[in-house]
């Protein structure tokens, strides 16, 4: 997937683009409108993270503008202003979704795939290992003609494993990505989904091994 | 407001008086000045004619034979009779020494040869009357001799006519003031009339609608408006301008922690030893709770400071709840939740739409902040006249057996939260809400299994 972040704060850009590219997304960072304007001239992208509040100028207006210039790709707003506060809701100008400041990555990855799902009307995201062919986007876990669809902490959870397959993922990394923070949630809370997976999986030449006293890795048998 | 509020009379009221009070003085002068001028004219005929009649007298006395001869003409009489049935009196005088007519009428001791008339005034057997006197000088063998002559009438006529005229005068007055009544009452009204549709026209408006009143008034009432015009103003710039703060101050002190959140975050991905994992993660709870709060608290000043000012516009109940809820399926799909929503076709209640999509918000974010995963949420949208109904129930930790009633007391979270990161101003924000609204807020735990339910209900429009 290709980011546009739009954010004015250079810290939290940053913080933001490592994780997009982390999860193996490609960001480019504008730090105001002129240089958005310039980026969205040149590139296609699938998805637009919003700031507001800009050094030259309202990331509203900027909105408004693009979808009035018909630009098509999705938005999602980054505010750091209180709902309530807000007279004009930014879904009215056109944004597809926004969040909160400061937000949970996890959320912001979830309402990136639900507004993705919603935009690309069967666009998919797709990525293959061994027999079994992944949809991040749709949720779906494919192989030998069976698709299965995935609730979304499995789809979480094999996303993070289909993003480094062959790789050794820890377990207390595992429960970090999978559960919010102020969840006290024990270690062991992962092999449920890890069981689960094991079963869409069976019958597939794609196994989740536990590597013991490590973690768990995803690979061909 | 209305209670330092001291209302020192009505305009209209003081008004009327003293235009009554001016009408009336007026009618009195009038009545005073007409009757004292009618008086001073009869008593002016009267003296003209008495003056006549005694210059008749008079002229017609002569010497005749030696001997001094009055004979009084007939018309010295008729013209006196003429103005009325009044009795007249006289006496002649020969140096000093009565010659004719009532010898005990009073009269004067007029200098000899004194051609002016002398008036007075007198009472003469039980009646007032008006006397006139003058002498002539007659030459009888060389010697003059002076003749005095006073003739006197009653003045009955006159008083009668007087009566008449006051009469008269006091109708005209009475009229006259009946009428200057009416024209200041209609003077005060109309005088009054611009105040009160101007306090009717700034009464009259929507809370939230600061613009400038713009009804023509009179040009007397041009400063007070401008001063009002003026009010207004200041009032929608620091209204604005608190509205600004706030989201200002929200600005200020989320993006910071947005900053360090995900710094925190990112760093947890990239550390492996359990303790620097621990820090991290009490790190970002802490973080989530200082957001939360402070998000909260602005969240509730704005949310004080738009019921004080409630403003309602039609609200379809049922596409905002269905508006949030497709907003959080996200949020809830974290942790599998399913949010069911079971709504109603038209729910229209009249209020705030920022509000209460913040309540209900508030009470979603709730019910999937205490509950499991994979547990289940539900959301019913209910019309039961006079009340629509929103009633969530979920499959949480429901609410603590004692002291649920305080939940909606700022700052209050119940006592089985465990480590669930909260500001404890959820409820009471919907709980401000919900009562600007005239509505209701039910919390309780469910009744057929785990979990609470709480319920909001609007009066119908």
């Amino acid at each position: 997937m290709r980011f546009l972040l739009v954010e004015d704060n250079i810290q939290l850009a940053k913080a933001i683009c490592d994780h997009l590219l982390l999860d193996g997304h490609v960001v480019d960072h504008a730090d105001r409108l002129s240089t958005t304007t310039d980026y969205l001239a040149t590139t296609v992208y699938d998805m637009i993270l919003l700031d507001i509040m800009l050094p030259d100028g309202d990331g509203r207006e900027f909105l408004n503008r693009y979808r009035a210039s018909a630009g098509k790709t999705p938005v999602i707003v980054l505010t750091a202003r209180s709902e309530v506060s807000d007279r004009v809701g930014v879904l009215d100008l056109g944004a597809d979704d926004y969040i909160t400041k400061p937000f949970d990555f996890s959320e912001l990855e979830a309402r990136c795939r639900a507004v993705l799902r919603r935009h690309s009307g069967g666009a998919t995201n797709r990525k293959s290992f061994g027999e079994v062919e992944f949809d991040a986007l749709a949720g779906t876990l494919t192989h030998h003609g069976i698709t299965t669809s995935l609730r979304n902490k499995e789809l979480r959870l094999l996303e993070i494993f289909f993003n480094v397959p062959g790789q050794i993922c820890s377990k207390p990394k595992l429960v970090d990505r999978l559960f919010s923070y102020d969840e006290d949630v024990s270690e062991n809370a992962i092999e449920v989904y890890v069981a689960r997976l094991r079963k869409h999986l069976e019958g597939s030449n794609v196994q989740i091994i536990t590597v013991r006293g490590l973690g768990y890795r995803l690979s061909l048998v | 407001m209305n209670d330092a509020l001291k209302a020192t009379g009505s305009i209209r009221r003081r008004l009327t008086v003293q235009l009554l009070s001016g009408a009336a003085i007026l009618t009195i002068i009038l009545v005073f000045i007409v009757r004292s001028f009618s008086q001073q004219l009869a008593e002016q005929s009267q003296d003209n004619i008495l003056n006549a009649s005694l210059t008749a007298i008079l002229d017609a006395s002569s010497i005749q034979q030696g001997e001094v001869t009055v004979d009084i003409p007939y018309s010295a009489f008729s013209m006196l009779s003429n103005l009325s049935n009044d009795r007249v009196f006289y006496r002649i005088d020969q140096d000093g020494a009565f010659l004719t007519g009532y010898a005990d009428l009073p009269t004067p001791k007029l200098r000899a040869a004194a051609d002016t008339p002398t008036f007075m005034t007198g009472t003469y057997q039980d009646v007032e009357i008006r006397m006139v006197t003058a002498t002539r000088l007659l030459a009888l063998e060389g010697r003059p001799i002076e003749l005095q002559a006073s003739i006197a009438q009653s003045r009955n006529g006159q008083a009668q006519t007087l009566a008449e005229i006051s009469n008269m005068v006091m109708l005209f007055g009475s009229g006259f003031f009946v009428m200057s009544a009416i024209i200041a009452l209609l003077a005060a009204q109309s005088t009054v009339g611009p105040l009160q549709r101007l306090a009717a026209s700034v009464s009259r408006r929507a809370p939230h609608d600061l613009r400038p009143v713009t009804a023509t008034v009179p040009e007397e009432m041009v400063p007070l408006v401008q001063s009002l015009n003026q009010f207004i103003q200041r009032l929608d710039t620091s209204l604005t301008r608190s509205e600004d703060f706030i989201a200002e101050a929200a600005h200020r002190v989320r993006t910071p922690l947005a900053t360090v959140r995900a710094q925190a975050e990112i760093t947890l991905r990239r550390v492996d030893k359990d303790e620097n994992r621990a820090a991290l993660k009490e790190m970002i709870r802490a973080i989530d709770d200082s957001s939360r709060a402070a998000g909260q608290l602005l969240d509730h000043a704005m949310v004080t400071f738009r019921t004080d000012h409630l403003e309602r516009s039609r609200i379809d109940l049922a596409a905002l709840v269905r508006e949030c809820v497709d907003r959080l399926q996200a949020v809830a799909a974290l942790k599998d939740m399913a949010l069911t929503y079971a709504e109603i076709d038209t729910a229209q209640i009249s209020g705030d739409a920022i509000l209460i999509q913040n309540a209900v918000r508030n009470l979603l974010d709730n019910a999937i902040k205490y509950s499991p995963m994979e547990s289940h949420i539900s959301i019913e949208l209910t019309v039961e006249a006079p009340w629509l109904t929103l009633s969530i129930y979920d499959q949480g930790l429901g609410f603590p057996k004692t002291g649920a009633e305080r939940l909606t007391e700022r700052f209050e979270r119940g006592d089985n939260v465990g480590g669930i990161v909260g500001s404890g101003l959820g409820l009471t924000i919907v709980d401000e809400v919900i009562h600007a609204h005239g509505g209701n807020l039910t919390i309780s735990n469910n009744p057929n299994g785990v979990g609470a339910c709480v319920s909001i209900s609007f009066p119908l429009p």
